[in-house]
């Protein structure tokens, strides 16, 4: 699975650093950003559920989970 | 050093003619003749039966229409809430609190209280200052001494059965927090009570009054930033005093109306945050067992009453002509934005009429939508957070002492103002 924060329309509301704090974090202003565990977009083994979790309580739609089918 | 010559008294006077010019409407009072016309949020039956006014709306006149407050518009539906927050081409955010006055055009793109009151692009770079001292990890530097605050105030609550969940526990705690933050004296709570129930509740009285208590919290306001020049500290005054927006340090009305954005609106929202929560508590004695017994739980339950009881309203003007929701809005129009409403919708979240303490997906709009989301949504959160802990950490058993008593608040921050609670 990978993931990205659509710096466009995050506007700081913070859920996804709320609900998954090693996946997502903060930036000095508080807008969301990856973490070392999802800096290459890549989501960590077993942790799919976080991710989309996440995705799934931003109220501006701002953090996007794609599903990948593995080879 | 340099000598801070900003806040003269003339910049005072400016500060007081400026919140006083605008153009006048007749002020209307009285019962609501029909919710779809003639619709108040200042009338007591709109305080009573809020969440019974948005659901009948939305179902049969999801825009509803008053010629009150010289004509403003209520949309109730998720959809028509988050468009018009996210138009900022067809709204402006020149006057944000409904009243019977509409600032003059030439306030825009800054407004009163930057930067809820501001417009793009300048709006970015007023929010832009803020920003840092309300991140989640700043805010979070201060649970420890509201951890303390929310003790001591349960600690006065020794030997009595019956005490005021609103009035002798909540309205204290968002008050004690912005003090700290702004760095103004604990002792000032009253003050901030009157200041802050002229500018939400009040906004349908005679002009005369609000003017002369808009005055007074400018007065107090520029008393403040006197004694912080004088002596200097660490906390959000003193920064805004030494910022500096596209080189040069703000203004004295950009400082003050940033001070007053913050104390105003850091005040009635969390009260009414805290006071709601533990208002379904007393009422839901199943749900209150469950957050006793597991802590795990709380932090889900806490974003389920902010979408349930999602405190604020916001309000627009329109800027230019525009269709919404099937209705023609005309510029100057204005605009309420209810929150709560769009977190009820049923065509936007299941089950939405319940509270639903473990829910799990929760995109509620509670703290806005787009530019203007809520710059203290961090430290709100910190706050309900704390004071919920603190009261079922102390106090697990509790009900509505009278349920009769409960006095919910009129206007755009809806919250219970009496909340008689049994404890113990």
């Amino acid at each position: 699975m990978r993931v990205s924060i659509d710096s466009a329309t995050c506007q700081g509301h913070g859920r996804c650093y709320d609900l998954a704090p090693d996946l997502f974090g903060e930036d000095e202003e508080g807008y969301a950003v990856l973490t070392e565990l999802t800096a290459d977009r890549d989501v960590p083994e077993g942790r799919e559920g976080d991710a989309r979790l996440a995705a799934a309580n931003c109220p501006e739609l701002a953090v996007l989970v794609h599903e990948q089918v593995r080879a | 050093m340099t000598v801070d010559d900003r806040f003269t008294e003339e910049a005072r006077q400016q500060r007081i003619a400026q919140a006083q010019l605008g153009t006048f409407n007749e002020i209307v009072t009285g019962p609501v003749s029909d919710w779809t016309t003639d619709f108040s949020h200042l009338e007591p039956e709109y305080a009573e039966n809020a969440i019974e006014v948005w659901d009948d709306l939305r179902g049969r006149c999801p825009v509803a229409r008053t010629e009150r407050f010289g004509g403003a518009w209520l949309p109730t539906r998720y959809e028509d809430v988050a468009a018009i927050a996210y138009d900022t081409e067809h709204f402006t955010s020149r006057a944000i609190i409904v009243s019977n006055v509409r600032p003059p055009m030439d306030v825009a793109p800054v407004g009163l209280a930057p930067p809820i009151s501001s417009d793009p692009p300048f709006h970015h770079d007023a929010r832009k200052l803020l920003l840092p001292a309300f991140t989640k990890a700043n805010v979070a530097k201060q649970a420890v001494t509201t951890e303390a605050f929310c003790h001591s105030l349960i600690d006065t609550f020794a030997g009595r059965d019956v005490v005021d969940a609103a009035t002798d526990y909540g309205m204290y705690i968002p008050m004690r927090v912005i003090a700290d933050m702004l760095g103004f004296p604990q002792e000032d709570s009253e003050k901030f009570a009157h200041f802050v129930e002229n500018a939400l509740e009040g906004a349908n009285g005679p002009l005369e009054e609000r003017q002369a208590r808009g005055m007074a919290l400018s007065d107090y306001l520029f008393e403040q930033v006197r004694d912080h020049l004088d002596n200097p500290r660490e906390d959000l005054t003193t920064y805004l005093l030494n910022a500096e927006l596209y080189g040069q340090r703000l203004t004295p009305q950009h400082v003050v109306g940033t001070m007053t954005l913050l104390l105003i609106a850091g005040i009635d929202t969390t009260w009414s945050a805290i006071g709601s929560s533990l208002w379904h508590l007393a009422k839901n004695p199943q749900d209150r067992e469950r957050l006793v017994a597991d802590r795990s739980l709380r932090p889900k339950a806490v974003e389920e009453f902010l979408r349930a009881y999602a405190p604020v309203t916001m309000a627009r003007l329109v800027k230019e002509d525009v269709e919404l929701g099937g209705v023609q809005m005309k510029k100057e129009d204005w605009v309420l934005l209810p929150f709560p409403s769009a977190n009820r919708d049923p065509e936007r979240f299941e089950r939405a009429d319940e509270v639903v303490i473990d829910r799990e997906v929760n995109r509620h709009a509670a703290f806005g939508l787009g530019i203007h989301r809520c710059v203290g949504s961090h430290l709100a959160r910190m706050e309900l957070t704390v004071a919920l802990d603190v009261w079922l950490d102390r106090i697990p058993e509790f009900s509505l002492a009278d349920p009769d008593a409960v006095r919910w608040s009129a206007g755009q921050i809806r919250g219970p103002r009496a909340l008689p609670m049994r404890i113990g």
